[in-house]
């Protein structure tokens, strides 16, 4: 186990590496420069400028430099938010983001699941289908309509919840909800399929023939099994909504991370864009290094196999 | 049956959503009109109604689009950062009503005969935040720090590069920072040389990168002064007390202002909101007092009372490439001004309080010295839209061109209201007969890229003023000037515009009259741009909020006078 977790550490070394160089060419072909006044600035005054920010080294040299300094953990600093470090404006803005993210993630698993659970018990009945329904209409209504009719509703017209902003617990209901409509969807859906599955499986057949009731079949035997996929699906799910939605932040006026980031690349703020990029990509190849061991936990035949 | 009334019930319901989101959460996430390129916005309109007593609790809570990307003076570059800079700092001037220039930390200034020197005096019972006195040293030091190269300020060279004496020789690296065109003569006096005269240079004083920094405060902070809250000093009439980066910041009144007996606003509270609709719900709801409206909103709040339209002098106009075969035939830029409806351009596409524009200065910007009518309604409408006259003119174009069928591009902004609006002027254009617009929308940035390199046939562009003298706009166009890139040179058009930087510094009059010619030389006879629209913004304000002054340029609004009565 250790030696396989030693070895997806490398390899998590060697993507990093390779995302930050890709990162960095790919960034270098975005239209302009960082200089916000650049229309008003003669090329004498932008050059001075540029060489403040070292951009008038050529690529390579800003390559490396930028290199070495990751590799002492230094981000660099912020062009937009003048001598700012990129490091404290990620720490800043990932806090909300990864906040809202994971509350939405927890709520939408778990009443995913019961929905799809629910599906599955009742297959065919008006459980199944409403909850079928509800889970089509999450996956394919954008969240940000749901994010106004809430905070029309809810917030304006009702007064039950704070129409936006980010300053306390309560702000944050909203928000939530409209992000956690969609792993609600996904996780119904995909309970749905493999409870359906596993149920008609020869060994919960048995059980039930044994006498075992339905409930407690799904919950003892079924569960687990049906887990997994939708961990691998819920994965990769759980980093874009921690890494911050755009719209989502825009509608409540959250202070997050998402919005930066699109920012930075309107801005050619370089440093934001390769900080922000180096986060989610980490905190993607992490979650996938956990749902790998989680495979393992959740099925030891999984474990057994990685041993070999 | 049970079973269908619960299925009615739910399809009923997710109906019911979508026609809300239909109607109400927008998600536009602009509430400009377009792509400008320009950052100050402006007005003289005063929002306060007539004089009244302050009542209740002075709090202010607004949102601000973005968040501050500096408070530092000599970095600062867009609307944002100089909004509330002239909020917590007083320069030598600062405007008050109507865009004029009041005391500040001046009391007043003498100018020498040749123009060249003023010398400020400056009042003594001025502080910093931390208890030092404000004094001429504080305006030096953040004069040289802001043309010095090592500080890399965008703002610092272009502001008073050929304003101060020798501050391009100081940006250029050739002469040492300590030789810029500005001393203190003792405390209080500070003693200003120009390059040249320059009429507009006491509204300029009053411009966010002219504003005075404390030495030794910003030493002592070195690289981290300016980045929070507490790494700050104020000398105006609100402190930045609290700044959550990304959330909003607080601004409460500075006990120690020089002039605290005016300033009746005890706080001011300001979230950033980016989304209009998230703002008018807030503003619907009573937590904010002000918001702007997007497009969308504005009929729905045509009516209140709480509506106001706001005039601004950022001006929109389509940019012709003078270089390509066709837009270098002066009567296809003719025809090209002449065919686009302006009027339903502004009341259909914009519907937001725009006007036509009728020339490149716009209207309640600058006034005759002596007169006192407004530069627009003296040059009065250098264009008109005449389709017929405008179909003559392209046709003569055509044949002087020996072509029969054009094909032009237009490089547009990437917003939907730029695209609606670049695809109403495609519309437009292709009135003109045998003609065809290839619409490129690209992102603001690109499209500066191409302004830059001339790749481009025709562009939508804006500008908005750096100071309020109708030389803002109107030398943007001399021959290979840095904002010019059109192609355009005119020897009749460069000699008037030198003329009345120069001979005519010093005669108002004569000088005001010079740029009315100039203006009529690039609008009417040599059809250089078509012009589009004149911006401007509608808001909704709640009624007991008084005394807030919008600003032409620098900071979107004054704050320093504003309170609550009756809320």
């Amino acid at each position: 186990m250790a030696r396989y977790i030693t070895q997806r550490l490398i390899y998590m070394v060697i993507t990093m590496f390779l995302i930050a160089t890709l990162t960095f060419f790919l960034m270098k072909f975005l239209p302009g420069t960082p200089l916000s006044a650049a229309d008003k600035l003669s090329d004498e005054q932008q050059a001075v400028v540029l060489e403040k920010y070292g951009l008038n080294d050529p690529v390579p040299v800003q390559y490396f430099n930028y290199m070495v300094n990751l590799a002492q953990g230094d981000l660099g600093i912020s062009f937009q938010f003048d001598n700012r470090e990129v490091t404290n404006i990620i720490m800043e803005r990932i806090g909300p983001s990864m906040q809202l993210g994971f509350q939405a993630m927890v709520i939408g698993t778990i009443i995913g699941m019961l929905l799809g659970l629910v599906s599955a018990i009742y297959h065919n009945g008006i459980m199944d289908y409403t909850s079928t329904f509800l889970a089509v209409l999450g996956q394919s209504v954008p969240s940000f309509v749901f994010a106004g009719v809430l905070q029309f509703y809810i917030g304006v017209k009702f007064g039950w919840l704070p129409v936006a902003l980010w300053e306390g617990w309560e702000y944050t209901i909203l928000p939530t909800v409209s992000l956690a409509i969609f792993p609600i969807a996904i996780a119904a859906r995909f309970m749905r399929t493999e409870m359906l599955e596993v149920m008609g499986s020869d060994y919960i057949v048995t059980a039930r023939a044994k006498g075992v009731n339905k409930v407690g079949v799904v919950f003892k035997h079924g569960l687990r099994n049906a887990l997994i996929p939708l961990i691998t699906v819920l994965g990769p799910l759980a980093i874009g909504l921690m890494t911050g939605t755009l719209v989502i932040e825009n509608i409540f006026a959250v202070p997050g991370i998402g919005e930066q980031f699109v920012k930075a690349i309107n801005m050619n703020d370089y440093p934001i864009i390769m900080g922000t990029t180096l986060l989610i990509a980490f905190l993607f190849i992490f979650i996938i290094l956990v749902i790998d061991l989680l495979y393992g936990v959740i099925d030891p035949r999984i474990r057994l196999a990685e041993g070999e | 049956m049970k079973k269908t009334n619960w299925l009615l019930l739910v399809l009923a319901l997710v109906l019911s959503m979508f026609l809300a989101a239909c109607s109400g959460g927008s998600d536009d996430t602009s509430n400009s009109t377009d792509d400008a390129d320009s950052e100050e916005t402006t007005d003289t309109e005063d929002t306060s109604g007539e004089d009244g007593e302050a009542s209740g609790e002075q709090v202010l809570n607004i949102v601000d689009s973005a968040e501050i990307p500096t408070m530092d003076a000599s970095l600062a570059t867009d609307a944002v950062a100089f909004q509330w800079l002239g909020s917590t700092t007083d320069g030598l001037y600062r405007l008050g009503e109507n865009a004029q220039p009041e005391p500040g930390i001046a009391k007043d200034h003498e100018v020498s005969e040749d123009g060249l020197t003023w010398t400020f005096n400056l009042r003594e019972d001025a502080v910093w935040s931390n208890g030092d006195p404000v004094t001429a040293n504080d305006f030096v030091y953040a004069w040289q720090r802001a043309v010095n190269p090592d500080t890399g300020s965008e703002y610092g060279p272009y502001m008073m590069g050929g304003v101060i004496k020798n501050a391009q020789a100081v940006v250029d690296g050739e002469v040492p920072v300590e030789e810029l065109g500005v001393k203190a003569d003792g405390d209080y006096t500070l003693v200003v040389e120009l390059e040249k005269p320059v009429p507009y240079f006491e509204s300029l004083t009053a411009f966010g990168t002219f504003l005075p920094l404390n030495k030794a405060f910003v030493e002592e902070k070195g690289e981290d002064y300016a980045l929070e809250a507490d790494a700050l000093l104020s000398n105006g009439p609100f402190v930045l007390t609290e700044w959550s980066h990304g959330e909003g910041w607080t601004l409460e009144k500075n006990q120690d202002y020089w002039d605290a007996e005016n300033v009746k606003l005890e706080k001011i509270n300001v979230k950033v909101v980016k989304e209009t609709s998230t703002a008018v719900n807030l503003y619907d709801t009573g937590e904010i007092d002000r918001t702007g409206l997007s497009a969308e909103f504005v009929d729905q709040y045509r009516t209140s009372d709480e509506f106001q339209i706001e005039e601004e002098p950022v001006l929109f106009y389509l940019k012709m490439n003078h270089e390509n075969e066709v837009l270098g035939n002066v009567n296809a830029r003719k025809a090209i001004q002449m065919v686009i409806d302006r009027q339903s351009m502004v009341d259909v596409i914009l519907n937001n309080g725009s006007i036509p524009a009728v020339g490149h200065v716009p209207q309640n910007f600058t006034k005759h010295p002596e007169t006192d009518e407004d530069f627009r309604e003296l040059n009065g409408d250098l264009i008109e839209t005449n389709v017929e006259q405008a179909q003559e003119l392209w046709s003569k174009a055509k044949e002087e061109l020996g072509q029969d069928s054009i094909e032009l591009g237009y490089l547009g902004g990437d917003s939907e209201v730029a695209q609606n609006l670049d695809a109403y002027i495609k519309d437009q254009l292709e009135q003109l007969e045998g003609l065809t617009v290839k619409v490129q929308s690209v992102p603001f940035k690109e499209r500066l890229q191409r302004d830059e390199n001339m790749e481009y046939d025709i562009q939508n562009s804006g500008w908005g003023p750096d100071y309020i003298d109708p030389n803002t706009f109107l030398n943007m166009f001399i021959t290979d000037g840095g904002n010019n890139k059109t192609g355009y040179s005119s020897e009749e058009y460069d000699g008037l515009i030198e003329k009345a930087n120069n001979e005519l510094a010093q005669e108002p009059v004569e000088r005001f009259e010079t740029f009315l010619e100039a203006e009529k030389i690039l609008i009417q006879d040599d059809a250089v741009l078509a012009p589009l629209y004149q911006r401007a913004s509608a808001q909704l304000w709640k009624p007991y909020v008084k005394g807030v002054i919008a600003q032409p340029m620098g900071p979107d609004y004054t704050y320093k006078y504003a309170y609550i009565e009756g809320k």
